[in-house]
């Protein structure tokens, strides 16, 4: 037992003594400049950037495993160069640093940060300001992205960025990052095995959270305010959305959820809320929508086409202008003890259910769809009138698209 | 003008239908918020009473007390008097204590339930306002129709008419004319549209606070700058008030010109 852990201690030693750190700063430390210090260190050695500006840009780590780590007030300047930091190592950490001014480019992704090929890594505390992109991770796996900060100036898609953008990784954690004004907050190409928690992102010109074939991914606590869309999950399988909130996405094509030719996701306890539309669903499958709240949405919930075996129960819709929009045949899809606001029925047995079918398909959000000037007429006594008759006898929205037992109250979890 | 319109105004307060018609907003202010407890939602409500009662009742009161005030009418007739001062008294009077019995009845509920400091407040004070607009268009209007209609029965009907036309068949043929031009640009013609009929105008106003999210997410360029900015707010008022202006002219012009 002694000798074990006489030998564990000579083990920790022998480890401290390897990992040896060196500082950098304008003057009296080992380095005077951040690229000389990865240049003349070695595997497992630390780096400490002290308090200063360093204008200094394109730093090559190269099969290194190095933990760079600054001090408050450690700012890099690119000086609009090209990338911060452009790594290709394994068991890498940068962290408590801030990087600006990236350069803006058409033709190459400058990032504050770019990984390529780099294993368990961790970025944290990092601040970039003035973004083209932010972090740049391709073909990586095993890494933490967390308490980061990214800003952007762009003002256009064409001219801006992505402030984490990961491309064919795996098995990366994104928690509790703030980002806003990029093109999208959070990309994730090719990307599987993922785990998105407690982000905030918030303007950003196109998605707060993107997903394109990646699959297995899980998302949940992040808030997403006031982007193109909230998140666009497209062509991926298996994700799990839990506890987002998805508030004010406005605009011609701005969606709370944009969901394209997605399948067996599942949605939960998340939160949509004064958005065009909360959900665009286009092309889904087996997907479960349950103890969502829609509230003062324009539609809670837009169905495209080509939806098949969707099941959204257990769901509050309060006071959006239209609850749904239906595109095609039903396609077993089921809507089933949702709490509708609009629902008039009422409860005799005092089951807790309504003892008449709810349709929440109206006929002017029909007309709506066919022409989308007749929107001034919203909520007008001649629509009430016809969305009447059409729900006392439907003839243009689907017949047998209802709720066979709306709630009486609304769901809580 | 004023004397008259002091006593018309006097006149219409110790008639029993301003009472009634005080209490009703009173009753439906206090079962909205108090079976609600929900302010937003209860303004929403209240826009979809308003937008379609208070037309009706202004329509009503006002071709109503033209008929029943019309002895009177006659007798300072013969006194020295203007015609416009003797008809535009009386119609502010009728306007006047409508709009009254409205701000009150609904005011008080919402005052009492805690109205200032909560946030909806700009949109109740816009539905307090387009309401008012609507009470001196419509009594106006009906004030219009019974100049020109001797009998009873043909103005009632006439102006019941009017109301009806105005609230629900000019959206049904609006929305049918949108449908069949649906292959023309239509964000324009709509706007238009829209300014033409006072409901429908005072109803795109309310909806802007309320509902703005569907309204900017589903319309061309067009409607959104018309909607987003304070531009579209001071159009709309300008033709509400010219909507109360051109019946009002008619009013005196109609009755410098009838023979009593």
């Amino acid at each position: 037992m002694k000798i074990q852990l006489s030998s564990l201690l000579l083990l920790i030693s022998i480890y401290f003594t390897t990992a040896q750190t060196v500082t950098v700063c304008k003057a009296g430390c080992d380095y005077k400049s951040i690229q000389t210090a990865v240049d003349s260190s070695k595997s497992g050695n630390s780096i400490l950037i002290k308090s200063g500006l360093y204008n200094e840009a394109n730093i090559v780590i190269y099969k290194k495993s190095l933990h760079i780590s600054g001090e408050e007030g450690t700012v890099i300047d690119t000086q609009n160069k090209g990338y911060g930091f452009s790594v290709e190592a394994t068991d890498i950490v940068i962290k408590n640093l801030t990087i600006k001014n990236i350069k803006v480019s058409y033709t190459k992704e400058y990032a504050a940060i770019l990984l390529f090929k780099s294993y368990d890594f961790a970025i944290e505390n990092i601040t970039v300001e003035n973004a083209f992109f932010g972090f740049l991770i391709q073909k990586s796996k095993d890494g933490v992205i967390h308490n980061n900060t990214i800003a952007g100036q762009g003002k256009a898609e064409a001219d801006s960025g992505n402030a984490i953008h990961l491309w064919h990784c795996k098995n990366v954690k994104i928690t509790n990052n703030d980002v806003r004004r990029m093109r999208d907050g959070i990309y994730l190409e090719f990307g599987s095995n993922s785990y998105i928690s407690n982000n905030y992102s918030n303007d950003n010109m196109r998605y707060g959270l993107h997903f394109m074939f990646s699959n297995d991914n899980i998302y949940e606590d992040n808030i997403f305010n006031a982007n193109g869309a909230g998140v666009a999950v497209m062509f991926s399988k298996r994700i799990k959305m839990f506890r987002n909130v998805f508030k004010k996405n406005w605009g011609t094509a701005s969606y709370g959820i944009l969901l394209k030719e997605i399948s067996d996701a599942e949605l939960k306890h998340n939160i949509f809320e004064d958005n065009t539309i909360g959900i665009n669903a286009d092309g889904t499958n087996r997907i479960l929508f349950t103890e969502n709240t829609f509230s003062n949405n324009g539609y809670a919930v837009k169905v495209i086409g080509a939806c098949y075996d969707n099941t959204y129960s257990k769901n509050n819709f309060l006071y959006n202008s239209f609850d749904l929009s239906y595109s095609g045949n039903l396609n077993s899809n089921t809507f089933e003890n949702n709490y509708w606001s609009n629902y008039t029925g009422y409860d005799l047995d005092k089951n807790g259910f309504g003892d008449i079918p709810y349709r929440p398909v109206k006929l002017f959000s029909y007309l709506v769809n066919r022409t989308p000037e007749s929107i001034v007429l919203l909520r007008s006594l001649f629509i009430d009138i016809i969305d009447f008759s059409e729900k006392v006898s439907p003839v243009f929205t689907p017949e047998n698209l209802i709720d066979n037992k709306p709630l009486m109250t609304q769901v809580k979890w | 003008m004023l004397k008259i319109l002091k006593y018309s105004f006097f006149d219409l307060m110790r008639s029993s239908w301003s009472y009634v018609y005080f209490a009703f907003y009173l009753l439906l202010g206090i079962v909205l918020l108090f079976l609600n407890n929900d302010l937003s939602k209860a303004v929403i409500t209240l826009m979809n009473v308003i937008i379609v009662l208070v037309p009706l009742i202004g329509t009503i009161f006002g071709v109503m007390y033209y008929y029943n005030s019309k002895e009177f009418t006659e007798l300072l007739l013969a006194q020295p008097l203007k015609r416009s001062s003797i008809f535009l008294g009386q119609y502010l009077g009728v306007a006047i204590s409508l709009s009254m019995s409205l701000i009150l009845g609904l005011g008080l509920p919402f005052i009492a339930y805690g109205l200032f400091k909560s946030s909806a407040i700009w949109d109740f004070s816009l539905l307090l306002i387009v309401g008012v607009f609507l009470t001196f268009i419509f009594s106006a209007l009906a004030f219009n129709i019974a100049l020109s209609h001797e009998n009873k029965i043909k103005g009632f009907g006439y102006a019941i008419l009017m109301w009806l036309f105005l609230a629900i068949i000019y959206d049904g043929l609006f929305l049918m004319s949108l449908i069949l031009f649906e292959d023309y640009p239509l964000d324009k013609v709509s706007l238009i549209g829209t300014m033409l009929n006072p409901i429908d105008l005072s109803r795109t106003l309310i909806l802007l606070k309320l509902d703005i999210s569907a309204l900017l997410g589903y319309t061309g360029a067009v409607f959104k700058q018309f909607f987003g900015t304070s531009f579209g707010l001071i159009v709309s008022f300008l033709a509400l008030t010219i909507w109360v202006g051109l019946p009002v002219l008619r009013i005196i012009f109609k009755s410098n010109k009838k023979d009593f």
